[in-house]
């Protein structure tokens, strides 16, 4: 089953939540959805799962359209960020209910809620309700509701959100586990890029409820095709200098030159953006087309074992994410080496002009 | 809880109770004694009054006909009350917040107002002296409250469980009997709770409405003043027996009703 939207917009009074959104998905893929907040994830599965209709365009499920089609009829399921579960059934009632609906024999009722529970390690509490369980417990249960009745669609609205830290890692390994060998469409709404690059799969970016880009993961992290897509799929955020091409040389901010390096040599003369990912920018020099950039620290973000340092320079600040904890004075002087090879360059228009391709 | 406290709270208690004690006392005195002397308690203990009301049938029928209409009244109220309440809690529409307010109007204006209009409008549709004239004629003052203190409980449930239970393959009325209706039981045990005592103790709409067939027993105990008198100890075990579905409904529902209390609109 693949699911294709044909230029869907939804407009609710006079506000557009999506905008003219166009996407396909293959069954047995695994699919991303990254946007921040209100950028429109939520509405875009409320779309799909057919809980809302389009204002305009039309969903194609295997070609058949089902625009109109009520979510009853459907064969989709949905975990929301909320711990949604009926409280007064209990874990087995609560995932046994869809198969319920659709008339599943007993047995076989019997033996799929046993089968999915144990994949999600909850068969231990089929007897209790859903209040009695711990949070992580309980949206396993809304999970195993939702993997129970094998539907061509399954969607997840930020499931891991109001999960701690050690949860969420653990359930996002099981979640790309259990999609394996699955050949449902599965798809994924996070606000957080490091998520999405953990699951892989394909990603697909929003932005106040237009469609960025879409394509495999790791594709779209390494060649976002507009300046929008590199600042979104990024945490912390790529960093941008504005810069300059002219006479064999780049000056940033007018103000640092480096010579047109090997990678670089493509681009025409003109005003471009540079993006440097944080992680790429270092404390000591790695290589010998290093630009050297002198500051000060406005403030070093310590966060488990990283260090997330903001370096301001008079005319821009590039924030660095560094592996270990680093601990610097604020306004302490600092030197920061950007590896020119690593360079994004986007154009006037903001698309992109060429991306980093060694590998080193 | 030390010793003085408790002193004066069971002095309070005490003095609630004295009304009813005193009420409970009368019942079992005879009517001479009542009227002898302060005694304060019975001194020929009799059981006479409450076999009067038991073995008359003007007084038991009074009992009937107001549990007849009131739980009639409860019926009608709930069935009215829940679907309005859903709509007000999950969909917007034309005027929802206004009409929501001005639901509880019809709370504001006192009972006699409405006399004798419905009184008039159900001599002409025969409605008269029946109980669903009664049970209708309440249900101006306790659907509104239903609707209103459902709406509070309802809103209290996630949208998001009716949209899962979508998902899950549910049709609509499956899902609001089956998921929707024991989530929110302990409003619907509110709300019955106060249907039936608004009902239970409604005086003037219950008399005017009724005359024979379904006459209630609050009216049946205005109406003992005979030649004879006043029969007292009738009267008091008449009044003992109105207080005890009350209490009986109180004890069902106390639970549910300290939570609605906590949670709802009450």
């Amino acid at each position: 089953m693949s699911l294709t939207l044909e230029h869907v917009s939804r407009v609710v009074d006079n506000e557009v939540y999506i905008d003219d959104a166009c996407l396909t998905f293959e069954p047995g893929s695994f699919n991303v959805l990254i946007g921040r907040t209100l950028s429109g994830k939520t509405s875009l599965m409320r779309l799909m799962a057919g809980l809302d209709k389009p204002t305009r365009g039309r969903l194609l499920m295997n070609g058949v359209d089902v625009t109109g089609v009520p979510v009853r009829k459907r064969n989709v399921s949905m975990v929301y960020q909320q711990f949604i579960n009926y409280p007064t059934l209990t874990v087995f009632d609560n995932i046994a209910s869809p198969l319920r609906q659709a008339g599943v024999a007993k047995g076989e009722i019997e033996r799929k809620v046993r089968e999915t529970a144990e994949m999600l390690h909850i068969e231990g509490f089929l007897g209790r309700y859903p209040l009695e369980l711990s949070g992580g417990q309980q949206q396993r249960t809304a999970m195993a509701r939702a993997l129970v009745k094998d539907a061509d669609l399954v969607l997840f609205d930020e499931p891991l959100v109001n999960l701690d830290y050690k949860l969420r890692e653990e359930l996002r390994q099981e979640m790309r586990e259990l999609f394996k060998t699955r050949r449902t469409i599965a798809i994924y709404a996070t606000t957080e890029p490091n998520e999405a690059l953990a699951l892989g799969g394909t990603a697909t970016i929003l932005h106040e409820g237009r469609v960025i880009q879409s394509g495999p993961t790791t594709e779209v992290y390494q060649r976002p095709q507009q300046v929008l897509a590199a600042e979104l799929f990024s945490e912390p955020p790529i960093n941008l200098i504005d810069g300059r091409i002219a006479d064999g040389e780049v000056a940033l901010e007018d103000d640092l030159h480096f010579a047109l390096n090997a990678d670089l040599a493509g681009l025409g003369e003109g005003a471009y953006r540079f993006g440097v990912r944080p992680s790429h920018i270092g404390l000591v020099p790695s290589n010998d087309d290093d630009l050297e950039v002198s500051g000060v620290v406005e403030l070093a973000e310590i966060s488990g074992s990283e260090t997330f340092l903001h370096v301001r320079n008079g005319r821009f600040s590039l924030v660095l994410h560094l592996q270990g904890v680093h601990d610097y004075p604020v306004d302490s002087p600092i030197r920061v080496y950007i590896p020119t090879h690593k360079l994004f360059a986007f154009d006037a228009q903001g698309r992109l002009a060429q991306a980093p391709s060694r590998r080193y | 809880m030390n010793a003085r406290k408790l002193v004066v709270l069971l002095a309070y208690v005490l003095f609630l109770l004295v009304p009813i004690y005193w009420l409970l006392n009368m019942s079992f005195k005879s009517n001479t004694e009542i009227l002898g002397g302060l005694t304060f308690w019975p001194q020929q203990f009799t059981l006479d009054n409450y076999r009067v009301i038991f073995t008359d049938r003007s007084w038991y029928s009074g009992y009937l006909n107001s549990l007849y209409y009131v739980c009639l009244n409860t019926v009608i109220s709930l069935c009215v009350a829940l679907p309005a309440a859903y709509a007000f809690s999950r969909y917007r529409f034309l005027g929802d917040k206004h009409l929501f307010f001005w639901l509880l109007t019809n709370r504001m204006a006192p009972p006699a107002v409405f006399l004798l209009p419905f009184f008039q409008l159900y001599s002409s549709i025969g409605l008269f002296d029946t109980h669903l004239a009664v049970a209708l004629a309440h249900c101006l003052f306790n659907v509104p409250l239903a609707v209103w203190i459902l709406e509070g409980f309802m809103s209290g449930v996630p949208k998001e469980i009716d949209e899962t239970a979508y998902i899950d393959g549910y049709s609509f009325p499956k899902f609001f009997l089956r998921l929707f209706l024991p989530l929110i039981r302990s409003g619907i045990g509110v709300t019955a709770f106060f249907c039936f005592m608004f009902s239970w103790v409604e005086l003037l709409l219950a008399r005017t409405l009724t005359s024979v067939d379904a006459k209630p027993i609050v009216s049946v105990m205005t109406r003992t003043v005979s030649a004879s008198g006043i029969d007292w100890g009738v009267l008091a075990a008449a009044g003992v027996l109105t207080i005890l579905p009350g209490v009986l409904v109180i004890w069902f529902v106390r639970n549910h009703v300290a939570k609605g209390f906590a949670l709802g609109r009450v």
